[in-house]
């Protein structure tokens, strides 16, 4: 660790890391564990082929309860929250009065009131940005005393279910609640691999306990930042901050699934005019997509994307190696003209100038559990 | 035959006027799994200190310096197909290129194998 890692925050889990010879790095001011023993690539590759369990206690977890919460909260995201369904989750963003994405997040509507998860860099801002909107009749309460841990592969759902009987059956993208080794638990069926599996919101004090009963089942390891980033990647999923901005809006950031038909016709959150004409006329200047390397050379963030006749046509915005994919991927921006896919680019590596084309995204199928009707 | 070690965690073989280049163990380690490296390209010269190649890992990528001066006389194309073997084999298999040196007193700069190991007892 660094010589200025006191000034890290540490998650409730930080000595158990410490004891699996987690490599430590700063990340949004807490001290995380970049990767384990087993290494990025091991760590990704059992993931995808098994379970993988991840701190993500970083992460803001937020309470507002209150009568008409999901109606209120419509004026700051684009996303459809009153129609939301008890114990249903949704991905939105927090949007700004130009269009711009402040943060991306996930929101539960729960049976009185409303859970939601946001990002480690941006939750002080996002928690100063719903305070200045907050009427009086709504509370905001962030739920620093609880741990948040992932547990995503092939087979988490089935470890799961070895502590909270249905966890295996809950459908994707619901919400229940349960305990775990007598702690109350929030259990939600998501995650940001691509794979099945389930968020799991512990109260601190249980969270050690209970991720060392997870890590002696035999299909879990500890996974760290590393992997995370590779398996979102290969996944297609944003990760705020370098894919999607202030920036950027959801539609240049390729989002606009996200935002239901009923926000599309009644707009009415911060931006909703550029956004909404944005999305009527089709007409952005640059897109967000997927790039394929043509070669085996990575093209990491920051690379510049050129047409054939050396104009800087875009920017490349993650990028890396793809495990599971086998080779180069990444995403990034390029002038809405060449983001059809299938098209001719070309990214400034260093001192080569290397062959890409425009790719669909996920590079990696998403394998998310579906109920049976 | 006599191995010379940088502060930058290469290594050079010497033979002759020819030195074979690779990264060490505790490099290739801290690298972890490489995915990708950009060799030189035979025929040209670089100075001591100069970036001559990049390692790419899932993570990042980092730069390789020349621990001497010289030209380039060959690459390991093995490595195009196949970078993990700077993993599997840093100081055999996983070579990277061959150097002509050009001023063998460069070499009086770097460490010896027992140096170095004492050099990476002091990192940890």
């Amino acid at each position: 660790m660094s010589a200025d890692s006191n000034a890290l925050l540490k998650t409730p889990l930080f000595s158990l890391h410490e004891e699996l010879d987690g490599k430590m790095v700063p990340f949004a001011g807490y001290a995380m564990p970049v990767q384990y023993p087993l290494g990025v690539m091991g760590e990704h590759n059992h993931t995808r082929e098994s379970a993988g369990l991840f701190d993500v206690s970083h992460m803001g977890q937020v309470m507002i309860t209150g009568k008409g919460a999901d109606e209120w909260l419509e004026s700051l995201v684009p996303g459809n929250i009153l129609d939301l369904k008890p114990n249903r989750i949704r991905y939105t963003m927090f949007t700004d009065k130009n269009g711009g994405i402040l943060d991306d997040l996930m929101i539960t509507k729960r049976e009185n009131d409303i859970f939601m998860v946001v990002n480690a860099a941006c939750k002080e801002q996002d928690i100063a940005h719903m305070r200045a909107h907050l009427p009086d009749h709504l509370t905001l309460t962030e739920l620093n005393d609880r741990a948040l841990i992932a547990l995503q592969g092939p087979k988490a759902a089935e470890v799961t279910a070895r502590f909270v009987q249905g966890a295996d059956s809950q459908d994707f993208m619901s919400y229940m609640e349960a305990e775990i080794l007598g702690a109350h638990c929030f259990i939600s069926r998501c995650g940001y691999t691509g794979e099945d599996g389930h968020e799991i919101s512990i109260p601190a004090e249980k969270a050690e306990e209970i991720c060392r009963a997870l890590l002696a089942e035999p299909e879990v390891e500890a996974i760290g930042l590393g992997a995370r980033d590779s398996l979102r990647l290969e996944a297609g999923l944003c990760l705020y901050g370098h894919d999607i901005t202030t920036e950027t809006t959801p539609i240049e950031g390729s989002l606009e699934w996200s935002i239901g038909k009923r926000r599309r016709e009644e707009g009415g959150f911060p931006g909703a005019e550029k956004i909404l004409e944005q999305l009527s006329t089709g007409n952005v200047e640059r897109r967000r997509v997927g790039i394929l390397p043509t070669g085996r050379a990575p093209a990491r963030e920051g690379t510049e994307i050129l047409d054939a006749d050396d104009n800087i046509i875009g920017v490349i915005t993650s990028g890396g190696f793809g495990p599971t994919y086998g080779g180069p991927i990444a995403m990034g921006y390029v002038l809405s003209q060449y983001s059809e896919t299938g098209t001719e680019i070309f990214l400034q590596v260093r001192k080569k100038k290397l062959e890409a084309k425009v790719a669909s995204m996920p590079f990696v199928p998403q394998r998310y559990y579906r109920k049976p009707k | 035959m006599t191995v010379y070690f940088s502060e930058d965690h290469e290594w050079i073989n010497v033979e002759g006027n020819t030195g074979t280049v690779g990264i060490t163990d505790y490099a290739q380690n801290a690298l972890g799994d490489i995915v990708f490296v950009e060799l030189p390209g035979s025929g040209e010269e670089f100075a001591k200190g100069d970036e001559v190649a990049v390692v790419e890992s899932v993570k990042a990528a980092s730069e390789i310096y020349s621990p001497v001066s010289g030209e380039i006389t060959a690459v390991n194309e093995e490595l195009e197909d196949n970078a993990s073997l700077v993993n599997t084999s840093p100081d055999g298999d996983g070579w990277f290129f061959k150097i002509n040196i050009a001023d063998e007193s460069e070499l009086e700069e770097l460490m010896n194998a027992s140096d170095y190991k004492a050099f990476i007892a002091g990192l940890e």
